[in-house]
């Protein structure tokens, strides 16, 4: 009797964490998402689903811009993390760890100041920009603070780590003498990277995708300070809905549409990488 | 063999009669939840007299403002408690009003302490809807004879709130147009500047929906104080074509002095005391303009909520901010309106008693129209579009939909 128990009292903590703290607040959620009022008088239930029909139709351009720029960032992200991870993991010797806190160390200072100090780097007339201009390399009038540019950078640069520290976990634990088989095999270079280093490595990339499409999406800190007119994400749509209009119900309805579109899209994400059957493959 | 059962115990569901019999429980629940709302967050007003009756002085306070809103080393606030005893704890908590005002909103509505026993806020919507909802105590002028005695008229007539029943004005200050003549190489002087061509993405606007609607008014001609709905939709139009046209860099909440000084824009909607305040400490030469169609003029009240701790020591420094001697010091630093008009007269006798760079500093203050301006400027300067109630989401969202693109 009590072996069978075991398993569920081991799990009673984290289920009951998520029940408390994720289930009760997402079911409120959902509740208030289908009500109908305004701060003053109150909401009362309605089952008003115009709510999820205004969030929709009215800012379904914020929508598919944050999918579009948490794409982009972590493109960019797999573009530079993965060699990075790769060298570290293949080539940093004994330093690796000191490699690895490089890569970490930006996270020691406040991601909002991150953030800032960009605009001073992206300036018009900053160090790059303006050093730029004047070796005439770049038009005087050119820009890209207040850009979508600027903003995608900003979300790249920000969650990189996120990126990196999977991929470097995967090919850390590698056994190296399956690169060295496929040698024997008369592979080439690329062909097991290819065949044989990148299939492995698969899981950490989904994993490391997840860790930073997930929260750049979200994101309001990179558009507010680095973004212009035009720029703006569903992050800050939902921050001004729930903080300054009060407007909960349709801030809750926002939120819930982007779940369902992030969701929907990392079912897919999950089938078109085949990670499922990477991951029993592992687990074995 | 045990860790695989383990594992599998905690990680397969195994669904029998009964988890339905639980799960369809749990859903009726959930849909019990659904069925009711989230209750109106009014509190009942209560009398002056009711509120402050067998009220105690507790002998600490504490106070959230804007940031660089007293000097660094609170000068003004070390008097107090060496007067006083009271110890004050100040933060510059609010740095964006929206944001506070919606943190503190549902411990407001439950009646439960906000962590402050007073706070400033700015007279737009924010504080129209602390009014309505009755979360501001109301102030015992009985126990304010400084305000009585000093504060000028144009702050108790307010349209915010007349009488100042629940709010006592911090500083006032105008948003106007700011340029650097470093870039811009002709004199400002109008809101139609601000759509030139020639500026084409470095124009810099206001994000604040009450703000930035103003200035679309007042291009269009229409005094805000007087606008209709389809005032403000003529003025978010002209507002839509400024972006449009690309000439728009960015919408600032607050954080426009920097770009105006490094260049990244040239011309922006600004606040005066920020410009005077960068030019007195950068050595930059930013000009501040009120233009010909008009200006906003807004007031950051003092206000002390129906849940704080220590509402009498509140009470009591507020009213010891209004000493002109008071107010002077904290005009020197701000740089922006004091309420107090007789701060100028104590202002200039210190500029006659200083000498060298501090004289020279003081009388540019005293004179500068910015800080105390004239009463015929004062006929340029609007205030906020007030909105009655159940106005907000219709004013805001089409401002909204300007600046947040």
């Amino acid at each position: 009797m009590r072996r069978k128990l075991t398993p569920y009292l081991l799990a009673l903590p984290g289920w009951a964490w998520l029940a408390l703290f994720f289930v009760v607040p997402l079911a409120g959620m959902i509740s208030l998402s289908l009500t109908s009022g305004n701060v003053i008088t109150g909401f009362t239930q309605t089952f008003n689903v115009g709510n999820y029909v205004e969030a929709i139709t009215t800012y379904s351009e914020q929508l598919v811009r944050s999918l579009l720029y948490g794409l982009g960032a972590t493109l960019i992200c797999v573009a530079i993390g993965y060699p990075a991870a790769y060298w570290i993991a293949f080539h940093g010797g004994k330093h690796k760890s000191t490699y690895l806190l490089l890569i970490l160390l930006p996270f020691f200072v406040s991601f909002v100041l991150r953030t800032i100090s960009w605009k001073f780097t992206l300036s018009d007339n900053g160090v790059v920009l303006g050093t730029l201009k004047t070796i005439g390399l770049l038009p005087a009038d050119f820009s890209v603070l207040n850009t979508a540019p600027a903003v995608v950078l900003g979300l790249a640069y920000n969650f990189l780590p996120f990126m990196v520290l999977p991929i470097y976990a995967v090919l850390e634990r590698m056994d190296h003498r399956v690169v060295e088989a496929a040698h024997d095999l008369y592979a080439s270079k690329l062909q097991a990277f290819l065949r044989v280093v990148l299939p492995i490595s698969l899981p950490g990339v989904f994993a490391g995708g997840l860790m930073t499409f997930i929260p750049t999406t979200a994101d309001y800190v990179n558009a507010s300070v680095l973004g212009g007119p035009g720029n703006t994400m569903i992050g800050s749509i939902i921050k001004t809905q729930y903080l300054v209009n009060n407007d909960y119900p349709i801030a809750a309805a926002i939120t819930f549409v982007l779940m369902a579109v992030l969701l929907i899209g990392i079912f897919s994400y999950a089938r078109a990488l085949g990670t499922e059957r990477v991951m029993e493959v592992q687990a074995k | 063999m045990r860790t695989n059962t383990l594992l599998r115990g905690m990680t397969q569901a195994r669904y029998g009669r009964r988890d339905m019999l639980k799960l369809s429980a749990m859903a009726a629940a959930g849909l019990g939840l659904s069925a009711c709302g989230v209750s109106g967050q009014k509190q009942e007003a209560v009398a002056a007299d009711d509120f402050w009756q067998g009220k105690k002085e507790t002998g600490s306070l504490r106070f959230a403002n804007w940031p660089l809103y007293i000097d660094s080393k609170r000068t003004q606030l070390k008097q107090f408690t060496k007067e006083t005893g009271i110890k004050v704890d100040y933060r510059e908590d609010v740095q964006d009003i929206a944001a506070f005002a919606g943190k503190l909103q549902p411990q407001l509505a439950n009646g439960d302490s906000t962590g402050y026993d007073m706070f400033v806020l700015t007279n737009g919507i924010e504080l129209a809807r602390f009014l309505a909802l009755g979360y501001l105590a109301p102030l015992d002028h009985g126990r304010m004879p400084n305000f009585t005695d000093n504060v000028g008229d144009a702050y108790r007539n307010n349209s915010y709130d007349p009488g100042n029943k629940h709010t006592a004005p911090y500083a006032s200050g105008i948003t106007g147009i700011a340029y650097n003549p470093k870039y811009v190489d002709r004199e400002i002087t109008s809101i139609a500047d601000l759509w030139d061509p020639k500026f084409k993405g470095k124009v810099g606007m206001m994000s604040d929906p009450q703000e930035i609607a103003n200035f679309g008014l007042l291009l269009n001609g229409v005094n805000p104080a007087e606008s209709t709905e389809s005032d403000w939709q003529a003025a978010a139009e002209k507002l839509k074509q400024q972006r449009d046209d690309g000439i728009v860099r960015s919408y600032y909440a607050q954080d426009f002095v920097q770009p105006l000084t490094n260049g990244d824009v040239w011309l922006s909607m600004a606040w005066s005391g920020d410009i005077y305040q960068q030019n007195a400490e950068a050595g930059t030469d930013l000009k501040f303009v009120v233009p010909e169609e008009g200006a906003t003029i807004w007031t950051d009240v003092m206000c002390v909520p129906t849940t704080s701790e220590a509402p009498v020591d509140a009470l009591k420094l507020i009213d010891f901010l209004y000493r002109p001697e008071i107010a002077a010091g904290l005009t020197e630093y701000i740089t922006y309106i004091t309420p107090v008009p007789e701060a100028q007269e104590v202002l200039r006798e210190q500029a006659q008693q200083a000498s060298g760079g501090k004289r020279e500093d003081l009388e540019r203050l005293v004179e500068s129209p910015l800080v105390f301006p004239a009463e015929e400027d004062y006929a340029r300067l609007h205030n906020y579009v007030a909105l009655e109630p159940g106005q907000e989401k219709s004013f805001t969202s089409k401002f909204h939909a300007v600046t947040q693109a």
